[in-house]
């Protein structure tokens, strides 16, 4: 245990990163059933805009709203532009639209940076170190560590909450059972749409501050990978549902982090006695967990049966 | 590019006459602008490439465009196929040289291009074969995604260091023949034929003409059925997931050989380029080109390179007009000009360049042309 | 609308034909480097010792008349798929020489097309072995990783006590790879024991990275990776307060590390090819680039020279000699010439041997003085 814990905290913390990316992801899927592949672009631009605003001198606690304004803002323009009018086209069209706002989203950090890594600002008090003792291990770690799967959760039972007991939540629910209907029963569609874009595009921000405290160094291609990750969490624990999201995260953040060290843990237990370069898997047992999974039960951990109109 | 294809129809018209004649004239001019103009311009460069995603494209199109499988895993296939092509090529006496931390590599011999290319293809089909058996009886975007991790497995596969005396593990693969092997030389070394983008256009065109032979047969028909209802294929007797997976292995098989071309192309060959990015990036080249026509992949594939790699150069320099300092051009505009054209295609012309019509439908009387849309 | 339009076109053309026909002749050399991408801020500092030496020495004489030298850049991306095409670009711009790269992958990329065109190229700072090796057309003049890692590996046991050492490198980057591989021969050699792990291309969590080499009670953690990969390293090590000493190779010596290293609590070895001593290169080229903003922020926002500065200014000073020798800017005649091409560099003397590289002797070690945020040197190496 003392060996795989400093790793499970590794992962709890990436974990919690992920869920709050893969919130955005689940619940544009519910509703447009869309993959929306510029949703991890909009996660590193939120950290590109955390860089800038804070380069210009703002102080930390200016910086971070209007960072998170201004994220929403792009994740809300980004709907508007490139998907609805697309509302009537095949499902691939917008698909589509949605690789091309990703490409372009890179392509103008890479122009605006010059395809330079950028150091992150550091936030006071998240980024400050803190030294944990569990189990009797001993392990020192940033704050942002410790808290992110905390804020994640409370963001996560508010945003069911929002979903469960407000009338735009009804609304909501109502516009992913149904698309059509809902709109005969009178929901502006558009609205609904731009809410879920916005909040996902806000919980974006969110987990881009804590995820770039973490590790403080971005560039155009910084979210892609998280992205993918968040999808891929997102599919696992059924696409449309908010807490599979939340555990397909976690679960993805931990074992992710346990790879990593898998070969020292494996050694250290005495299984194997070389190196065995398993952590080149990282990223690819991610993929491998997810094909099992949607081989083994199609809809991932709690997504809903879907029946095929003919 | 390749439209013979019709052959396969019972009688010839001007549509097809024609196209015919263009591929000639493009062929003859590929060959003549060669020995004429100097190696190193860009523009051949353009056409090697062209060639190459050409073929990808058009591999991709064959699922998602004719058998309506949204897959993701392009990059994963070309990967096998350019491993499998270099690692079967590289000649005996560059092993030491490559492999250099693995002791000169396991293998003890080496191919020639012809049997190494067949070969990168049928490794791809074989793990098309394997992957497909899970994965093709997903839904829609799930199976994207599934493909799409199943690329990503194969990069960190290929990387594994385990496998380095086969794989050279992460690192580069290089000195294997690239298109310039194919130039012919005089006994003084000089180049006195140049026939490095002729052989490029000619693989592609082989291997286009196949796939468009095998659009035309009965199993394309079966193929187009699946795409416009699975139900009602199989209501009809398509065994839905033999076509699927016969498709799905065929695409990969072409994608195979899209990969080894890439790695003749770039003349090395490192899994970590096989990004998502790249199958992000043949997609966007089928999109343009119209989903479901193959010369509409073809065209396209040759602009989409041509912008990124030539004509919008210029936009990554400093311009002066006069005294006049043109601002905004510094180092990543390109990308941001193209990225802008390609999101200016995606949202307003829809049907991409050709729609689904092919180069022979262009050349034929209207009303014929318009009562096939009307099918449609 | 239509006359304005015309006139801008008109102007267009005649324009650039004015000013060539005052102009003297030019002679092109290519710089393929990477400006963007994991080593793009390496890349920039290596191009600008090339700009100072050019603004320094603009003209050079071939063969009896006085050419203008301009510099032909090509971003490669630090990615050796866009490497090709960049080499392209600069072939295709008919440059008589190419001068680059930082990162040994993509020069090993770029090589096959400098190959078919007949342009010789001269490695700055790409240490792997196989970039010049079975050609000859490709020079290089810095020193080879198995050099490099040799001295790592001595300073490690000698200076550092070291028995244990956690290697970490980036997959598929061969400048990584290679530096590891010939670290852990000669560590292994001395009676060590070396772990080895690599990470994906684009990571950014090395948390689990530090904690496996603290778990294996490393006494050293070798990490030559690309800048952008070794300021997180740092970073994270602080954060997780990780007391092992940080050793890298050629590109930690960057103030992009002193940045990330400042003020905290961390040891970092580098080894690199040069170390500021107040000459009059390195007063001169202080400055250049305190004269101008861009020099500035393209060498990280304060001017520190890194070592791949004095190497790019030397590396294009051999290019002009190699022109001069040459007579000719046909670039097969300076390929030829190449060979012979003897040169003083403020980075000690280069010449080329029979594979093309240079023959240095000496690597220098530096380390981070965290409280004044300066590279402070220990020790030269192999220079017996």
């Amino acid at each position: 245990m003392k060996n795989v814990l400093p790793y499970l905290l590794s992962g709890i913390s990436v974990g919690g990163q992920y869920a709050l990316i893969a919130i955005g992801y689940t619940m544009v899927y519910g509703i447009l059933r869309l993959i929306n592949f510029a949703h991890g672009d909009v996660f590193m631009v939120a950290g590109i805009l955390m860089v800038y605003i804070s380069a210009s001198g703002m102080p930390i606690w200016l910086a971070i709203p209007l960072t998170l304004l201004i994220s929403v803002l792009i994740g809300f323009t980004i709907e508007r532009v490139a998907y609805k009018p697309l509302r009537t086209a095949p499902r691939m069209s917008v698909m589509i639209s949605a690789i091309g706002v990703s490409y372009l989203l890179q392509n103008l950090v890479l122009y605006v940076t010059g395809g330079l890594n950028k150091v992150y600002p550091t936030i006071p008090f998240i980024s400050d170190s803190v030294t944990l003792t569990i189990f009797g291990a001993t392990m020192t770690t940033k704050m942002v560590t410790v808290i992110t799967p905390f804020l994640t959760i409370i963001l996560v039972v508010a945003l069911v909450w929002l979903i469960n007991h407000t009338k735009i939540g009804m609304a909501m629910r109502a516009v992913s059972k149904d698309f059509e209907t809902s709109q005969l029963m009178g929901i502006k569609i558009n609205s609904v749409i731009s809410t879920t874009f916005i909040i996902g595009s806000f919980l974006a921000a969110v987990g881009s501050m804590l995820y770039f405290t973490n590790y403080p160094s971005v560039i155009q291609t910084s979210g892609s990978m998280p992205g993918l990750k968040a999808f891929v969490a997102a599919v696992f624990g059924g696409i449309g549902s908010i807490p599979g999201a939340v555990i397909g995260a976690f679960i993805i953040g931990i074992c992710e982090n346990i790879i990593k060290g898998l070969d020292l843990i494996l050694i250290k237990s005495g299984l194997t006695k070389k190196m065995m370069g398993l952590t080149t898997f990282s990223d690819a047992f991610t993929f491998a967990l997810l094909i099992v999974i949607l081989v083994v039960k199609p809809t991932g951990l709690f997504g809903e049966k879907m029946t095929d109109k003919v | 590019m390749k439209k013979q294809a019709m052959l396969g129809k019972k009688k010839l018209d001007a549509g097809m006459v024609i196209t015919g004649l263009i591929i000639l004239a493009v062929y003859a001019a590929v060959f003549i602008l060669e020995q004429i103009m100097p190696s190193t311009s860009m523009l051949f460069t353009v056409l090697k490439k062209g060639a190459t995603y050409a073929l990808v494209a058009v591999s991709m199109n064959l699922l998602n465009g004719f058998t309506g499988i949204f897959s993701l895993g392009q990059a994963g296939f070309m990967l096998i196929g350019a491993y499998t092509f270099a690692i079967f090529t590289i000649p005996m006496e560059s092993r030491a040289a490559v492999y250099q931390y693995y002791n000169g590599g396991i293998l003890g011999f080496s191919l020639p291009v012809i049997p190494a290319l067949i070969l990168a293809g049928l490794a791809a089909a074989f793990f098309a074969f394997l992957i497909g058996l899970p994965v093709l009886r997903l839904k829609s975007d799930y199976l994207a995604i599934a493909t799409l991790g199943f690329a990503e497995i194969m990069r960190a596969i290929f990387q594994w260091d385990k496998l380095g005396p086969l794989t050279n593990g992460s690192n580069m693969l290089h000195t294997f023949p690239n298109f310039n092997s194919f130039n012919i030389k005089n006994a003084a070394g000089e180049t006195t034929v140049y026939l490095s983008t002729l052989i490029p256009f000619l693989i592609a065109g082989v291997c286009i003409a196949l796939i468009v032979l095998l659009i035309n047969s009965s199993y394309g028909r079966a193929l187009r059925a699946i795409k416009d209802d699975e139900i009602a294929a199989e209501a009809m007797g398509v065994n839905l997931f033999h076509h699927k997976q016969l498709s799905f292995c065929i695409s990969s098989f072409f994608a195979g050989i899209g990969g080894a071309m890439l790695a003749m192309y770039a003349c090395t060959v490192q899994a970590k380029s096989f990004t998502t990015a790249m199958t992000y990036e043949i997609l966007l080249i089928v999109v343009i080109g119209g989903i479901g026509s193959i010369s509409g992949s073809c065209i396209s594939s040759f602009l989409f390179v041509a912008c990124s790699e030539w004509w919008l150069r210029f936009l990554d320099e400093k311009q002066v007009i006069g005294t006049f300092e043109v601002p905004l051009l510094r180092n990543g505009f390109r990308l941001v000009v193209f990225s802008i054209i390609i999101m200016i295609v995606v949202l307003f012309f829809r049907q991409g360049i050709m729609g689904t019509k092919e180069l022979p439908d262009l050349f034929r009387r209207r009303p014929k042309t318009a009562s096939q849309e009307a099918i449609k | 609308m239509k006359k304005i339009l015309a006139f801008v076109l008109v102007l267009m053309m005649v324009l650039p034909a004015l000013a060539m026909a005052e102009d003297m002749p030019v002679v092109k050399i290519g710089v393929f480097e990477p400006a963007s991408g994991d080593s793009g801020a390496g890349g920039k500092q290596e191009m600008l010792g090339m700009q100072y030496a050019n603004a320094e020495t603009p003209t050079v004489e071939i063969g009896g008349t006085t050419y203008k030298v301009e510099l032909v850049y090509a971003d490669n991306g630090s990615s050796t798929d866009k490497a090709p095409s960049a080499a392209q670009k600069l072939v295709s711009e008919n440059v008589s020489i190419v001068l680059g790269s930082y990162g040994s992958g993509v020069s090993i990329a770029g090589s096959p097309i400098f190959a078919q065109a007949g342009v010789p190229a001269v490695g700055v700072t790409c240490t792997n072995p196989s970039v010049t090796l079975g050609n000859t057309h490709y020079f290089r003049i810095c020193f080879l990783d198995p050099f490099q890692a040799e001295q790592l590996a001595k300073f490690a046991v000698k200076e550092l006590k070291a028995d244990t050492a956690y290697c970490l490198g980036e997959l598929g980057n061969d400048y990584d790879v290679g530096l590891i591989h010939y670290f852990k021969v000669e560590f292994e050699k001395a009676g060590g024991l070396v772990v080895d792990e690599y990470f994906q291309n684009g990571n950014a969590d090395f948390t689990s990275f530090l904690t496996t080499a603290a778990a294996l009670e490393a006494d050293v953690i070798f990490a030559p990776c690309s800048l952008a990969y070794s300021a997180l390293l740092v970073e994270q090590a602080a954060a997780q307060n990780v007391a092992i000493p940080l050793m890298g190779s050629d590109t930690w010596d960057s103030n992009v590390v002193i940045t990330a290293a400042s003020g905290k609590n961390v040891t970092i070895y580098a080894s690199t090819f040069y170390a500021e001593n107040d000459t009059p290169f390195d007063r001169g080229f202080k400055t250049w680039i305190n004269s101008d903003p861009v020099n500035l922020t393209n060498n990280n926002g304060n001017d520190m020279i890194s070592a791949v500065s004095a190497m790019g200014y030397d590396a294009y000073y051999v290019a002009l000699e190699a022109l001069k020798a040459a007579g000719s800017t046909d670039p097969k005649a300076v390929n030829e010439a190449l060979w012979n091409v003897k040169y003083e560099g403020v980075t000690g003397a280069i010449s080329f041997n029979e594979v093309g590289d240079a023959a240095r002797d000496g690597a220098f070690i530096k380390t981070v003085d965290t409280a004044n945020d300066d590279w402070k040197l220990v020790i030269v190496m192999g220079a017996e």
